[in-house]
C-alpha cells in the first residue's frame, strides 16, 4: 500500500472527476473561518457523530494555527480528511449551523475541515501518540474500512497493539473502493491510511477469515473488533441480470476508481434511488454515457438519496423515472438491448386487475415489489444496466462469530461501547448500523476503542 | 407635487475664514503629497486638503507602513514611519499655487514643520501664504523620526514649546493657524490650552499614536522592517477612532482649550464623521481610508451625511455640531438609580449561546440554559443550582449522534412541539433579578434586535454618586464592578 502508484490517480479520472467542492485558498478560508460565530456548545459539534469541536478547529484556522486545527479534528475523527470530503454535511454539521435561522449561508464547515487537513497532510502528517509507552493488550480488527481504522488508530495512539485483517489488497473499504471519485479519490484515502499505519498499526491484506482463523484470533488477541461492513449488493431477481453488461453499482464504481475499466455504455440505466445509485449514475455521465436514467419503483418522496444528491444528479443530466420496476433484461449476444419494466404507479395500478393487497407501497422491499406477470410492460432501450438496490448483510461471516447476537441481520451492540453479546467481540460501522456514513463508522470505532482501552488498562493494571 | 426634501447644506466656514464646500478634508499625509493628487481628490469631491507637511528636505526609508488586520479584514489599523515631504519646497509651493488657482473653492491648508527658530517659522509661513494657502497647520504631532530632531511631537508634548512656536507663527500669519495635537501625552488639554493662549485660530486632533503593530514571528523583527531593524511608528485607521473621539471631547469640553477643531483619527465613513462633528469638530480629516480605498470614498461620505441630515431635519452642519457634548459628563454625575436588564427575544434567537458564555465568563452569571429539563434554578441562589458551561459541554459530548438516513430512520422529526425556530433548549434565559444591565450579552449577540436592554423603573429619584456622597456622611458601597 505504500507504493507511489497507489497515490497517483489515472489522468482521465482527474479530468472527468474534478473536485465537487474545490479547496479553499488561504484568504477565502480565512474569510470563511472568521464568519463562524464560535457558538458555545455548538450544534454543529453535537450533530457530528464524532463530535468534532467545529468552532474550535475553525477558530484555529482563523488564527493561523493550522496544525492545531488539524489535530483538533483528528482528535475526534481520525478520518477527518476523507470525512471532510464525503460527509453529507447538509444533514450533519452544516445542516445544524445556526446561520440557517439568520437568513445566511451556513459556514462551509466541510471545506474548512478539508483546508486544515490538506495542510496537515501536506506538512508530513505526523500524528501524536496519546501514550508514550507500549502497553500490553492486543486487538484484532477485522476489515480495514473506516470503523476498523478508527478503532485501530485510537487503540494504537493509546499504546496498544493492533492488527487489521483485510480481505482485499488495499485498506479503506468503501473509502478506497466505493466513494465517487469527485468526492474522494482512492489515492487520498490511501494517503490518509498511511498516516494511521505509521502509528504502528499492523495491516494484513488478502486475509479471508475462516472459522479456524477466527478461533486462532480469539486465542491470540484480547479482543476482536468487527468492522466488516456489508456484503454483496442485492440482486434484482429478474431474468438476464447475469449478463456481463449488467454490473452492480459498487463493482462499477470500484472498476472506474481503480482505473481498470473506464468505459460505460452509451445508454445507461441505474436501478434504485439511493446515494450509491446516484454516485453510479453521475459517474456514468462523467465517463461518457449519453443518457443515464435512474429507475425507481416509488416516487421521489420515498427515495433514499439525500436531497442535495438528487439535485446535483439532475444538474449533471441524470434523468429519473419514478414508479418503474424492472422485470427482465433483454440481451442479444454480448450486448443488452433493453430493460423491460412495469409501472408501479398507484394511479395506473388502480385501473388494473390487481387486488389492493398486491399494491403495497412504502413497506419493506419484498412486499411492495409488484408481481410482474399481471401488468402491461414497456421496454427502455439501453446498453448498460447498473443495479443499485442496496447491500446485503455479510451473514456468511457473521454467522462464524457464534457468540455474537444478530438482530435484523445486524450485530447487536451496547451503543456506548460497541460491545457485542460475546464480551470478547466489539463491532461498529455498517455491520451494526445497517449502512450509514463514513463518519458514523468512525464514531463507532472510536467508542469501541475507548471502551477497549479502559478494559485493557483495567485488565493489566 | 409633494415638497422636494430640502437638500442639506454641507458647507462649512472654518475659524471664520476658511471656506469649504463640505467638512471632508484630506489629512496631511501621502494622499496629499503632490498637486496632481490633490487636484484628483478635489475632482472626486473632497472639500479640502492639508498638504503633506512642508519643511527642510528629508530622506525616507523603505519600507514605511505596517498594519493590523482583524478577522480577515485588512488594515483595521495602519502604522507608518514615513517623514514629512521629501520633495523640494519650491516644487510643493509651485504646485500649491497651481492647485489654489484651479480650485479656488476648496480649502487648501499648508502643514508646516521646520526647526524651532523664529526665523525659520516666519519664513515658511510667508512662503506658504504667498503660494496661496488658505490656512496653516502646525505639525506638532508627528511621533517618529522628526521628533528625534526636536520637531513634531517633541514640540507638541511640551506646552511651553507649543505656546512659543505658535506665538511666533501668529506674529507673521495672515491666514488662520491650526495647531495639530499629538495624542502621545498624558493630558491633551494642556497643549491645546497652550496653543489657545498663544492665539491659535484652530486645532486639529489627533495625530498618530506611537505604535509597534506587530512582530514577524519568523524573523523576530517588528514591522515595518528596514534591513533587519524597525522603529516605532504612528498608528492610525479605524482602530484609533475611539481614542480620537475621547480626546476631541476632552478638548472641546474645556473652555480654556476649545477652538474650531478639525477632527482626525480613523474616520472612514459618514457616520464616523457625524460623530466627530457631534463632539464639536467643524471639519474632519481622512487619511487611512483613502490610502485603503482611494479618493472615491468621499462620494458616500457626502451622500451619507446629507441623507442622514435630511432624515434628522438638519439643514446645515451647525444644526447638529457639538450636539453630543452636553451628554458627556463625568462618571460621578451619572444616575445610580437607573436600571436596565437584558431581554432575549426568543423568536429572533438563533441559539449560538454567545450571550450565555459571555455572561458566565465575562460578566455576572445571570444567563442560564434551563428552559428545558432543569427546574432547580428557583431556589439555588446566585451560583448554586445552575448547570455550569463546562457541565453542559460534557453532557453534549456524551450524546450519541448519527447521520439521519431516510430509509433507516422512520421516526418523524422531533421539532413538532417547538414554539420557536430555535429549539427551546438552546435559547438562553436571563435572570432579571441578577442582571446588572452591563450590555455585554447585547454586544456579543450576532442578531440585531434579539437582545434588547430594557429599563426597569425602580421608583427612585435620580441620584448621582456625587449627590449620594454629599448627602450621606458614609456612603454605602454598592458598586459591584471595578475593572
Amino acid at each position: 500500500m505504500t507504493s507511489s502508484d497507489q497515490h497517483r490517480t489515472h489522468p482521465e479520472l482527474v479530468a472527468r472527476f474534478p473536485d465537487l467542492h474545490p479547496p479553499f485558498d488561504q484568504q477565502s478560508a480565512l474569510t470563511e473561518a472568521n464568519r463562524c460565530l464560535y457558538c458555545f456548545d455548538a450544534p454543529c459539534t453535537a450533530a457530528c457523530p464524532t463530535h468534532i469541536d467545529v468552532p474550535r478547529f475553525i477558530k484555529k484556522i482563523a488564527q493561523s494555527n493550522l496544525r492545531g486545527s488539524a489535530l483538533t479534528i483528528l482528535d475526534a475523527n481520525i478520518l477527518g480528511a476523507s470525512c471532510s470530503r464525503v460527509c453529507p454535511v447538509d444533514v450533519l454539521c452544516e445542516g445544524a449551523c445556526v446561520y440557517h435561522r439568520y437568513n445566511q449561508q451556513p459556514i462551509e464547515i466541510g471545506r474548512l475541515q478539508r483546508f486544515a487537513m490538506d495542510a496537515f497532510l501536506h506538512n508530513g502528517a505526523q500524528l501524536p501518540q496519546k501514550s508514550a509507552a507500549n502497553k500490553p493488550g492486543k486487538v484484532a480488527c477485522i476489515g480495514a474500512g473506516p470503523a476498523s481504522l478508527s478503532c485501530a488508530a485510537e487503540l494504537r495512539q493509546q499504546g496498544f497493539g493492533v492488527t487489521v485483517f483485510e480481505r482485499k489488497a488495499l485498506p479503506g473499504g468503501l473509502n478506497t473502493y466505493g466513494v465517487a471519485e469527485y468526492k474522494l479519490r482512492s489515492a487520498d484515502s490511501l494517503r490518509e491510511i498511511e498516516m494511521i499505519r505509521s502509528l504502528g498499526v499492523d495491516f494484513r491484506f488478502g486475509e479471508e477469515i475462516s472459522a479456524a482463523t477466527l478461533a486462532k484470533l480469539e486465542q491470540d488477541y484480547h479482543a476482536i473488533f468487527l468492522g466488516v461492513g456489508l456484503g454483496a449488493m442485492h440482486k434484482l431477481g429478474v431474468p438476464g441480470e447475469d449478463h456481463p453488461a449488467v454490473i452492480n453499482a459498487l463493482d462499477f464504481i470500484e472498476r472506474y476508481k481503480t482505473g481498470s475499466n473506464l468505459t460505460v455504455g452509451r445508454r445507461v440505466v441505474v436501478i434504485g434511488a439511493g446515494n450509491t445509485a446516484i454516485d453510479a449514475a453521475r459517474a456514468a455521465r462523467r465517463l461518457g454515457a449519453e443518457s443515464v436514467q435512474i429507475l425507481y419503483r416509488r416516487d421521489h418522496q420515498r427515495m433514499a438519496a439525500f436531497a442535495f444528491e438528487y439535485t446535483q444528479a439532475i444538474s449533471e443530466g441524470v434523468a429519473f423515472r419514478w414508479w418503474t420496476q424492472p422485470v427482465a433484461i433483454h440481451t442479444y449476444g454480448p450486448t443488452i438491448s433493453a430493460i423491460e419494466c412495469v409501472s408501479t404507479d398507484p394511479a395506473t395500478l388502480a385501473g388494473s386487475a390487481l387486488s389492493k393487497a398486491d399494491i403495497q407501497v412504502g413497506g419493506s422491499k419484498s412486499s411492495d415489489t409488484v408481481p410482474a406477470g399481471n401488468l402491461p410492460s414497456f421496454r427502455i432501450p439501453c446498453d448498460t444496466v447498473i443495479p443499485a438496490i442496496g447491500q446485503s448483510p455479510l451473514l456468511s461471516f457473521l454467522e462464524l462469530c457464534r457468540g455474537v447476537k444478530l438482530e435484523n441481520n445486524r450485530v447487536v451492540v451496547d451503543r456506548n461501547t460497541g460491545q457485542t453479546s460475546d464480551p470478547q467481540y466489539f463491532a461498529g460501522g455498517d455491520c451494526v448500523n445497517g449502512g450509514r456514513e463514513v463518519v458514523d463508522a468512525v464514531a463507532d470505532g472510536k467508542r469501541s476503542a475507548q471502551a477497549l482501552g479502559r478494559i485493557l488498562e483495567g485488565a493489566h493494571a | 407635487m409633494p415638497d422636494q426634501p430640502v437638500v442639506p447644506d454641507l458647507s462649512v466656514l472654518f475659524a471664520g475664514k476658511i471656506h469649504s464646500p463640505n467638512p471632508f478634508w484630506l489629512a496631511s499625509a501621502p494622499p496629499t503629497n503632490c498637486g496632481d493628487q490633490v487636484m484628483r481628490a478635489f475632482d472626486a469631491g473632497w472639500g479640502g486638503a492639508v498638504w503633506k507637511t512642508l519643511g527642510d528636505p528629508i530622506v525616507n526609508v523603505s519600507s514605511r507602513y505596517s498594519s493590523v488586520d482583524w478577522n480577515g479584514q485588512r488594515m483595521m489599523g495602519l502604522n507608518n514611519i514615513e517623514l514629512i515631504t521629501d520633495r523640494p519646497l519650491e516644487t510643493n509651493l509651485r504646485e500649491i499655487a497651481e492647485v489654489k488657482k484651479r480650485y479656488p473653492k476648496q480649502a487648501l491648508i499648508a502643514s508646516l514643520m521646520v526647526e524651532s527658530t523664529r526665523e525659520a517659522w516666519h519664513k515658511i509661513v510667508q512662503q506658504s501664504e504667498d503660494a496661496g494657502a488658505d490656512g496653516l497647520e502646525l505639525n506638532f504631532g508627528c511621533p517618529h523620526g522628526m521628533s528625534e530632531r526636536g520637531m513634531g511631537s517633541a514640540v507638541g508634548q511640551v506646552p511651553e514649546y507649543t505656546e512659543m512656536i505658535t506665538a511666533w507663527v501668529k506674529e507673521k500669519a495672515r491666514t488662520p493657524v491650526l495647531v495639530k495635537l499629538t495624542p502621545n501625552i498624558t493630558d491633551i488639554r494642556t497643549v491645546a490650552r497652550a496653543a489657545k493662549r498663544a492665539g491659535a485660530d484652530g486645532l486639529s486632533a489627533i495625530n498618530t499614536i506611537n505604535s509597534i503593530t506587530g512582530i514577524d514571528l519568523d524573523t523576530f523583527v517588528p514591522r515595518p522592517e528596514v534591513d533587519g531593524k524597525s522603529s516605532h511608528g504612528g498608528y492610525c485607521g479605524p482602530a484609533v477612532k475611539p481614542i480620537a473621539l475621547n480626546m476631541v471631547q476632552q478638548v472641546q469640553s474645556d473652555p480654556e482649550a476649545a477652538l474650531p477643531l478639525s477632527g482626525i483619527g480613523g474616520i472612514s465613513d459618514w457616520r464616523d464623521a457625524a460623530e466627530f462633528l457631534l463632539l464639536g469638530c467643524s471639519t474632519v480629516q481622512v487619511c487611512t481610508a483613502v490610502m485603503h480605498y482611494g479618493y472615491r470614498i468621499v462620494e458616500d461620505m457626502t451622500d451619507g451625511l446629507a441623507n442622514w441630515m435630511s432624515e434628522k431635519g438638519f439643514a446645515r452642519i451647525s444644526d447638529f455640531q457639538s450636539k453630543s457634548l452636553a451628554s458627556v459628563r463625568e462618571w460621578k454625575h451619572l444616575n445610580l438609580n437607573y436600571k436596565i436588564v437584558a431581554r432575549i427575544h426568543e423568536e429572533k434567537c438563533i441559539g449560538c449561546q454567545l450571550c450565555y458564555t459571555a455572561c458566565w465568563d465575562g460578566a455576572h452569571q445571570c444567563i442560564h440554559m434551563d428552559r428545558v429539563g432543569q427546574t432547580s434554578h428557583a431556589g439555588g441562589g446566585h451560583h448554586g443550582g445552575h448547570v455550569t458551561p463546562a457541565m453542559r459541554e460534557a453532557q453534549s459530548r456524551e450524546v450519541i449522534s448519527m447521520t439521519p438516513i431516510p430509509k433507516l430512520d422512520y421516526a418523524a422529526s422531533a421539532n413538532d412541539n417547538e414554539p420557536y425556530a430555535t429549539p427551546l433548549a438552546r435559547i438562553p434565559r436571563v435572570d432579571e433579578s441578577e442582571c446588572v444591565g452591563c450590555n455585554l450579552c447585547y454586544l456579543v449577540c450576532p442578531v440585531p434586535g434579539c437582545i434588547t436592554m430594557e429599563e426597569i423603573d425602580l421608583n427612585l429619584p435620580s441620584q448621582s454618586w456625587e449627590q449620594r456622597t454629599s448627602s450621606v456622611p458614609k456612603p454605602p458601597i454598592t458598586g459591584r464592578k471595578c475593572d
